[in-house]
């Protein structure tokens, strides 16, 4: 059903849906120059610490970030490039993060994939997977408690993370108190080297959802249009009181686990089969195909992209590196309660 | 009128939870039930929907707590027992306590732990597990020794910006009464000189405090005077009111319930020896529990952790030097 979306699409489709598939794809296209960017520095030595790219995730991580509503709650992964583009994050403050600017949301003090704006809604990742999970409960417990009604919050995990205590616990947690939450599953075939059938025996991921009496939603991962329906699916239920929503969409990672990973590993027959598809090239078809846009002007947002890119990253490489001698070393924010050491005196 | 070291954490909670809309409590049998110890009992009565019963899940409790913090809201989360808090270990060190430090977001979340050891309690209801918390940045561990810091750090530990893991002594639940609940207290950071002395310093907190003042009134008969310092917080750690308390009597021995390798006393003695060795007449000492998980039956118990009678044997060795 979701395939012929993409093959025949119907007529009369709304403009509405013609400029959300844009304005994705758009968002698809940054995320993917974004994390090519990120490579390149990588290899030229210019960041600090790892690389977590997102291709081939492009689509379906867009899909839950331009579903969501910017008073909405967001706690993504490390493949959502795309998705924090789409809840709000600035090309600036996602370079921020990975150059260690002291200007960025993190200070310097986190890197990489782990940042965020909580108090925007846009939670920022731990490393323990499955741990955020909880956390976007609690504020969407939170805002029930104060009243605030009509609130979803989304997070995204990957194949592994089904496997955590931490992903049973908070499933069941949002399911007992009924949040409207949505858990996006990207089954994307490989836990860094680790495929799928060492992870989990059951037949798809999504057959997990009926265990915590929740609604399940499967999707092909690599159709932005498919995608787009599912996760907007998947929010409007929740937001209308349907409970929490698992979304499962089965795609392949097309890079390593991180860019320090050759991912030697996976297996050729994957990358041949229709899970192996560059959903980034399936989406640009798909609107060409449409007539939603041309090829120039689809090369003229490349254009366009690179250059803001390029401008945000020489932008930021002139920002201040955090100090080790400005830098306030208190892990707490009560500061009549901050214990100091020899290391803080300077001795 | 008397109220004990449980109902003083019971009237804390009811306190907090009638002056401030903004906290909450969540907890396995919390609810209606009122709580394996009964510390919440008829809250949730009181305050409909504010006092909810969790699932059997350590870790997405503390998570919803995360959570909850920055939207505003003032968790207080009980664990049934400590021993169970460290299936809720991920979610306290690495979500509540480096929120702060990360992004600026305070994370003012309250972590009730039941702890310490009970006749028959055994290994898995017994333990004392403050070090560990101490051990990790962005936290601050509490372990009230009386009815009036039960009442008031409990008080305290909601209204402070940062994750609190307060430990609460299941064998001063009942055994502790007071005559009524204080209206004014020593902050949060202060240590309290329980009973003054001039002979050795001895460093206890909790349950150990009690423990340590039935040896000081010991060996007060044979003519030795035991100044007993309740830390009352176990981090921050008041290592003025240590430092001075061994200066008067240039001798210290540090005791706690927990085991013996790390912790609470090695911490305390190390300072002391790093920044007072000087004041020290005599090697500084600590005892612990011993170094196995705490045995169920009680004539086991009562030799696995420091008695009265311990502290008082430990005290002599160090008084004799």
């Amino acid at each position: 059903m979701l395939h012929t979306v993409l093959d025949t699409p119907p007529v009369g489709e709304t403009k509405a849906a013609r400029d959300q598939t844009l304005a994705a794809y758009r968002l698809m296209l940054t995320a993917r120059l974004l994390d090519d960017k990120y490579a390149a520095l990588y290899r030229g030595g210019k960041i600090h610490g790892g690389v977590f790219l997102g291709r081939g995730q492009e689509a379906l991580s867009v899909a839950i970030g331009i579903s969501l509503k910017k008073t909405d709650i967001f706690a993504p992964l490390i493949r959502d490039a795309a998705g924090r583009l789409a809840f709000g994050e600035t090309v600036v403050d996602a370079i921020r993060t990975y150059l260690g600017s002291a200007l960025g949301p993190m200070r310097g003090r986190d890197g990489n994939v782990h940042r965020g704006r909580p108090l925007e809604g846009y939670l920022p990742m731990v490393s323990h997977l499955g741990a955020m999970i909880s956390v976007v409960n609690g504020t969407l417990f939170a805002r029930r408690l104060k009243g605030v009604s009509g609130t979803v919050g989304a997070t995204c995990l990957g194949d592994g993370a089904t496997s955590t205590g931490a992903f049973h616990e908070a499933l069941n947690q949002a399911a007992v108190e009924k949040l409207p939450l949505v858990l996006v599953v990207a089954d994307n075939q490989y836990a860094y080297s680790t495929p799928t059938s060492r992870q989990f025996v059951c037949e798809d991921l999504a057959d997990k959802a009926s265990g915590y009496g929740v609604a399940a939603h499967s999707v092909d991962g690599t159709d932005l249009v498919a995608c787009l329906k599912t996760a907007g699916e998947a929010v409007a239920r929740a937001r209308s009181g349907g409970g929490p929503q698992l979304i499962v969409a089965r795609l392949l990672r097309l890079c390593g686990h991180g860019e320090h990973d050759d991912s030697h590993y996976i297996d050729p027959k994957l990358k041949t089969s229709p899970l192996g598809r560059d959903c980034l090239k399936v989406a640009e078809e798909f609107l060409l195909r449409q007539q939603w846009a041309d090829s120039a002007t689809l090369e003229g947002w490349r254009t366009e992209v690179v250059r803001e890119i390029e401008d945000a990253v020489a932008q930021v490489r002139r920002e201040p590196a955090p100090d080790p001698y400005d830098e306030k070393w208190q892990a707490i924010s009560s500061r009549h309660l901050i214990e100091l050491h020899d290391e803080d005196s300077g001795s | 009128m008397s109220i004990t070291y449980l109902e003083a954490v019971r009237e804390a909670q009811a306190h907090a939870l009638r002056d401030d809309p903004r906290v909450f409590i969540y907890g396995q049998d919390v609810g209606a039930f009122g709580g394996a110890f009964k510390a919440t009992k008829n809250l949730a009565r009181e305050f409909p929907g504010r006092v909810l019963d969790a699932p059997i899940s350590e870790d997405a409790m503390v998570g919803m707590a995360v959570g909850a913090a920055i939207e505003g809201l003032r968790p207080i989360v009980e664990m049934q027992f400590a021993d169970f808090s460290v299936v809720g270990f991920n979610q306290i060190v690495n979500q509540a306590a480096t929120l702060f430090w990360r992004t600026n977001v305070p994370c003012p979340i309250t972590i009730r732990l039941p702890f310490g050891g009970t006749e028959g309690g055994g290994p898995f209801h017994s333990q004392s597990i403050e070090a560990i918390y101490a051990h990790y940045p962005g936290l601050i561990v509490l372990t009230p020794a009386t009815v009036e810091d039960a009442y008031s750090m409990l008080l305290e530990a909601v209204a402070i910006d940062d994750p609190v893991i307060f430990c609460e002594h299941k064998f001063l639940y009942y055994h502790l009464k007071a005559e009524a609940l204080p209206s004014e207290a020593l902050p949060i950071g202060k240590a309290r000189i329980a009973r003054e002395g001039r002979d050795l310093t001895v460093v206890a907190y909790s349950a150990m405090v009690h423990e340590a003042l039935a040896a000081a009134a010991e060996l007060s008969a044979e003519g030795w005077e035991i100044e007993v310092v309740d830390l009352r917080s176990v981090k921050p750690l008041d290592t003025d009111t240590i430092m001075a308390s061994v200066a008067r009597t240039g001798r210290l021995l540090c005791v706690g319930e927990s085991w013996p390798w790390g912790g609470v006393t090695a911490e305390i003695i190390a300072r002391v020896a790093s920044e007072g060795f000087g004041l020290l007449d005599v090697p500084p000492q600590r005892l612990n529990a011993r170094d196995t998980p705490v045995p169920y039956h009680p004539n086991l118990w009562m030799a696995h952790r420091p008695t009265a009678r311990a502290i008082a044997a430990s005290a002599r060795k160090t008084l004799r030097r």
